[in-house]
């Protein structure tokens, strides 16, 4: 009987500790951060995070800095958890990846600089410190990777359908019809928090000039595909399907017209013009339902 | 013998509960003066503007004859427990010549939502969440509604970037007792069980209101709700 108990008793002392160690160590894992080889701790991040970001940032990751004031667009709030450039479906978390990748590559446009000098195990633990400031990192996972095929050739049949999609998808509304960031929704565009922010021009700068996520046209890719979170700019995945949305990459690639590029080669072969093409784009994979159902109901009672 | 005895004794119990279940009916109201809709002006989106006649107007504020206030949702927020699953039919959220229809949609928790382009422009569907996820979706005419669901109470404001003027609100509730006031500011919470519940009146520009009330069989209880209008 003795012996029973004691068994008994050491079976519960033993699964009581390993519960312990699971307790503990999911809001220690939620802390660290994994890219490749690289490991981040947030203790570590945090004396940096300090040094380096506090300014506009603040103490709490909100975007609240003593110089946030002076900035347009605001900094990042971290305790929001929205993020602008994520591998990442519209509303869900970024990958360690992405924001150790913002991290290096700044924010063009904006006051945020890229931290390419700072060590790559600095940077990984600065995002392991930015994930402690809101508790989603422990409730949600990040999304699912949008799955990118590879890039067809460019050729001016591709230019010219993406020019179609550029007008069909309405992006010409904020970015305007040269892609200078002038549409006729510009001027009332607001971010999540309600400050003014400016679409993307696309006409501006010459070959060193980025976008907000990146630099390659799988960088573009993913920017509309996934949307740039807390900004206006949606996310079209659900609505373009991937050969079009190469199409659209590389007709956005023609709107940088100072910047050297294969499309833009492709073009000028073409007589500097995009012809009219003829193609239908691809209807999205849920198809058909295009007509509304007859009334919308429910939520009124 | 035994499991009928079980089978009476539960019936019993059960069916008063069953069988009484009391209404809570009201009116939205305001006092002081509320602000003046404003025009909008779509002359930049030619789609839209060509369906009105009369320019539309601004439904942040929508009231009726005896200073009656449309667009509050009531609820039950206490007393009644969580509900364990959300209905199986979704809700409908509709963007018709650049406007929302309705103007606010209530959803319970985990509850489908739908939303559908009847427009012949592309809309982006924003809602502005801060405790569910903020998410933001482009829907060009012709595609398939788009499906979504949030797992926490909130009221979000959802706007589309591309259309400033269109702004909306979901409210995500944990309960399946409330109503929206329409028309004429009336209200009905129909299908309560005996109890005692706090009612809150929600209202986008007024904040909330809320009130007790105690159903104790089959029985209407009238509740008010008035709200202080803001002049601007």
């Amino acid at each position: 009987m003795t012996r029973t108990f004691n068994r008994a008793m050491w079976m519960s002392l033993l699964l009581s500790l390993i519960c312990l160690i699971l307790v503990c160590a999911i809001p220690a894992r939620a802390q660290e951060t994994r890219v490749g080889k690289l490991t981040g701790h947030a203790a570590a991040g945090k004396q940096n995070y300090q040094r380096w970001c506090i300014g506009c940032h603040g103490p709490y990751g909100d975007g609240n800095g003593e110089n946030a004031q002076w900035i347009e667009p605001k900094p990042r709030d971290f305790a929001a958890a929205v993020f602008k450039c994520r591998s990442t479906p519209t509303g869900t978390l970024p990958t360690d990846e992405d924001l150790y990748n913002s991290v290096a590559r700044g924010f063009t446009n904006s006051n945020m600089p890229h931290w390419d000098p700072l060590t790559k195990q600095t940077r990984i633990d600065l995002v392991a410190y930015i994930k402690t400031f809101s508790d989603r990192w422990k409730t949600d996972k990040p999304g699912d990777i949008l799955k990118i095929p590879a890039e067809p050739p460019v050729t001016i049949q591709s230019i010219a359908h993406g020019s179609e999609l550029f007008q069909k998808l309405e992006c010409w509304k904020c970015h305007g019809q040269q892609g200078r960031g002038d549409g006729p929704s510009a001027s009332t565009l607001t971010d999540s928090k309600d400050n003014p922010i400016r679409p993307y021009n696309f006409a501006a700068g010459t070959d060193d000039s980025r976008f907000k996520c990146g630099n390659t046209n799988q960088d573009i890719y993913k920017i509309f595909m996934t949307g740039v979170d807390g900004t206006p700019m949606p996310s079209f995945n659900d609505v373009i399907q991937p050969n079009d949305a190469w199409d659209l990459v590389h007709y956005l690639r023609t709107l940088q017209i100072n910047r050297h590029s294969k499309e833009n080669e492709v073009l000028r072969a073409a007589g500097g013009k995009i012809p009219k093409t003829e193609t239908p784009a691809t209807p999205p994979a849920s198809q058909p339902a295009p007509q509304p159902e007859a009334k919308p109901q429910g939520g009124r009672k | 013998m035994r499991s009928t005895k079980v089978l009476i004794t539960s019936a019993l119990l059960l069916c008063p509960s069953l069988m009484l279940a009391g209404t809570v009916s009201g009116k939205i109201t305001y006092t002081g003066t509320p602000a003046k809709p404003k025009t909008i002006d779509m002359s930049k989106e030619p789609n839209c503007a060509k369906a009105y006649t009369t320019p539309p107007l601004t439904e942040s504020v929508v009231t009726g004859a005896g200073n009656t206030l449309d667009n509050v949702v009531v609820y039950i927020s206490a007393g009644a427990p969580d509900e364990k699953s959300a209905p199986s039919q979704a809700v409908t959220f509709e963007q018709h010549n650049c406007r929302y229809t309705p103007h606010v949609l209530a959803m319970q928790i985990g509850q489908e939502l739908k939303v559908v382009n009847s427009d012949q422009t592309s809309h982006n569907i924003h809602p502005l969440a801060k405790l569910n996820r903020e998410w933001n979706k482009s829907q060009p005419p012709g595609t398939p509604p788009l499906s979504e669901k949030f797992d926490k109470e909130e009221f979000i404001p959802v706007k589309c970037n591309v259309h400033p003027w269109m702004r909306g609100y979901f409210a995500v509730l944990k309960t399946s007792h409330y109503a929206i006031s329409t028309g004429d500011g009336k209200f009905t919470l129909p299908n309560l069980p005996p109890g005692k519940y706090t009612l809150t009146a929600w209202h986008e520009n007024y904040g909330t209101n809320t009130a007790d009330v105690t159903i104790t069989g089959n029985e209407t209880k009238d509740v008010d709700f008035t709200f202080k209008a803001k002049a601007y």
